[in-house]
């Protein structure tokens, strides 16, 4: 028998849950994209339905890990990877949310065609970037999460375009500003799940290397040149309330 | 105060090599522990620190350990002058059947100080640092038998500071102690790194990560990996040391 078997079971359970809780995260952001584009109620009130979901598997991973900490005492290697699961939890939870955000939008909304496709391209963008991330963190794969971090500034540059399109449309398209604004927001939520993407990315080059890596090694910060870029940001989504040229 | 410097250290009893090319430097004040799977040499080593190895029949040592510049196995070293300057602690306590208060002035006493005076401020300061004063402030003369294991082997730290060494090597101080009394000789071993070069060796690796400042990883002999304890046990280079340390030798 491999030495302190059950420590390694406990350890290949974690990153079982781990990889489960970033298929539900995948799911709820890819469910919340398609409910909000097609404006489905039924797929809308099953996103929501999945908040309590992920939570409850936020809360199962973070009482493992303290488990593990406790009984196990991991050092090194193992406690990179346990330490680095609590934090992960809190990022797929907020990339579950921003789904479940992304969803709600589409309650009784119509939405301009011609913004429809790029919506669904970021979508998409954001969608895989989440997919590679969760698949690096559990595969322990660094050279995949350390490209994950390049694509970043796609999505940030999709972010700003749509930005500066919609204040444009709004100005033409008077009548349309509520769901230009919806609009705005799931570009602005599919751009803040890229960002914790990237922070799993992070984690999972920290979880192999033992490096951490330096903030501004990371990716150059969304350039907004408008007058309103010096302006505290409202809370869009009841988390955050930073200027949209931070993070 | 004094630096340890470990020369190409190569040890032997009879034909079987116990300890092969050790080279390190362990500086002065602050903790350095040595671990390992047993059978890795960590004994072997402290007790070349000291010369305890050469109690041993048939026990063969090439190469260097340096105090302050100095060679111990030099030609013209005085072995019990050695063993004054570099006290050693084991693993059980193991104190002396006579009284507390002799248990500490016994060493003075056999290096020459007879003032009875002088003789209990040395019992004190040592009973002082060693953190055992105030529980056998009124009771010396008892039999240190009468002691607990834990204050039994703070007694032995006394009796190890009552002549003034300047290194004080520990062999598992701990592993005979429960839970409480470890924490009080690791809490006692944190005031003494200010003032004393310590070495200790230790199976309990959370006891080495816990107050060692450097941590030296042994294994068949050789020294692995010798760093900053938070470096060894987050980020450690070599693959053996992650595997020891991780719990995955075996």
């Amino acid at each position: 028998m491999a030495p302190r078997s059950a420590y390694q079971g406990e350890l290949t359970k974690l990153n079982k849950e781990v990889a489960m809780m970033g298929s539900l995260a995948q799911d709820m952001v890819s469910k919340g994209i398609k409910a909000f584009l097609n404006g489905d109620e039924v797929l809308i009130d099953e996103v929501v339905a999945l908040d309590s979901e992920i939570y409850c598997q936020e809360q199962v991973i973070e009482r493992h890990c303290f488990e593990i900490i406790a009984l196990h005492q991991p050092v090194a290697s193992d406690l990179r990877t346990v330490s680095s699961c609590l934090k992960v939890v809190t990022d797929l939870n907020r990339i579950g949310r921003y789904g479940c955000n992304i969803a709600q939008l589409g309650r009784g909304s119509g939405h301009p065609m011609d913004r429809h496709d790029s919506l669904s391209m970021m979508g998409e963008k954001a969608l895989s970037m989440v997919r590679d991330a969760v698949d690096s963190f559990v595969k322990m794969d660094k050279v995949k999460a350390m490209a994950l971090l390049d694509m970043d500034v796609e999505i940030d540059d999709m972010w700003e375009s749509m930005f500066q399109l919609s204040l444009g449309c709004m100005i033409e398209q008077p009548q349309d500003i509520s769901a230009l604004a919806n609009g705005i927001l799931m570009a602005r939520y599919l751009e803040r799940i890229a960002d914790h993407a990237c922070n799993i990315a992070e984690r999972t080059a920290f979880m192999v290397s033992g490096v951490r890596l330096h903030r501004s090694a990371r990716k150059k910060m969304p350039r907004l040149n408008i007058e309103t870029s010096t302006q505290r940001e409202t809370s869009a989504d009841g988390y955050y309330n930073a200027r949209l040229d931070e993070k | 105060m004094s630096s340890i410097v470990v020369n190409d250290l190569n040890i032997w009893f009879d034909d079987k090599q116990a300890l092969r090319d050790i080279s390190m430097t362990i500086p002065e004040k602050g903790i350095t522990a040595i671990i390992g799977p047993s059978g890795c040499g960590k004994s072997t080593f402290i007790r070349s620190i000291n010369r305890m190895n050469d109690l041993i029949p048939n026990c063969w040592i090439k190469g260097k350990v340096m105090v302050d510049g100095k060679d111990l196995y030099g030609p013209d070293v005085d072995v019990t002058e050695v063993r004054k300057r570099i006290g050693m602690v084991f693993q059980r306590p193991n104190p002396f059947p006579k009284s507390i208060y002799e248990n500490i002035a016994y060493a003075p006493r056999i290096h020459g100080i007879k003032d009875r005076k002088q003789l209990n401020e040395i019992v004190e300061r040592s009973l002082r640092r060693a953190a055992l004063w105030d529980e056998v402030k009124d009771r010396l003369d008892r039999s240190a038998y009468e002691l607990s294991g834990g204050q039994q082997q703070r007694l032995c730290i006394a009796r190890a500071l009552a002549i003034e060494p300047d290194i004080i090597l520990f062999d598992e101080p701990c592993s005979a102690l429960d839970p409480i009394a470890t924490a009080r000789i690791e809490d006692l071993l944190s005031d003494l790194k200010n003032e004393y070069t310590v070495v200790i060796v230790t199976h309990n690796m959370q006891q080495a990560a816990r107050v060692a400042d450097r941590t030296a990883f042994f294994y068949m002999g050789e020294l692995v990996e010798f760093d900053d304890t938070s470096k060894l046990f987050e980020r450690p280079d070599n693959e053996l040391t992650e595997k020891y340390i991780t719990g995955r030798m075996g």
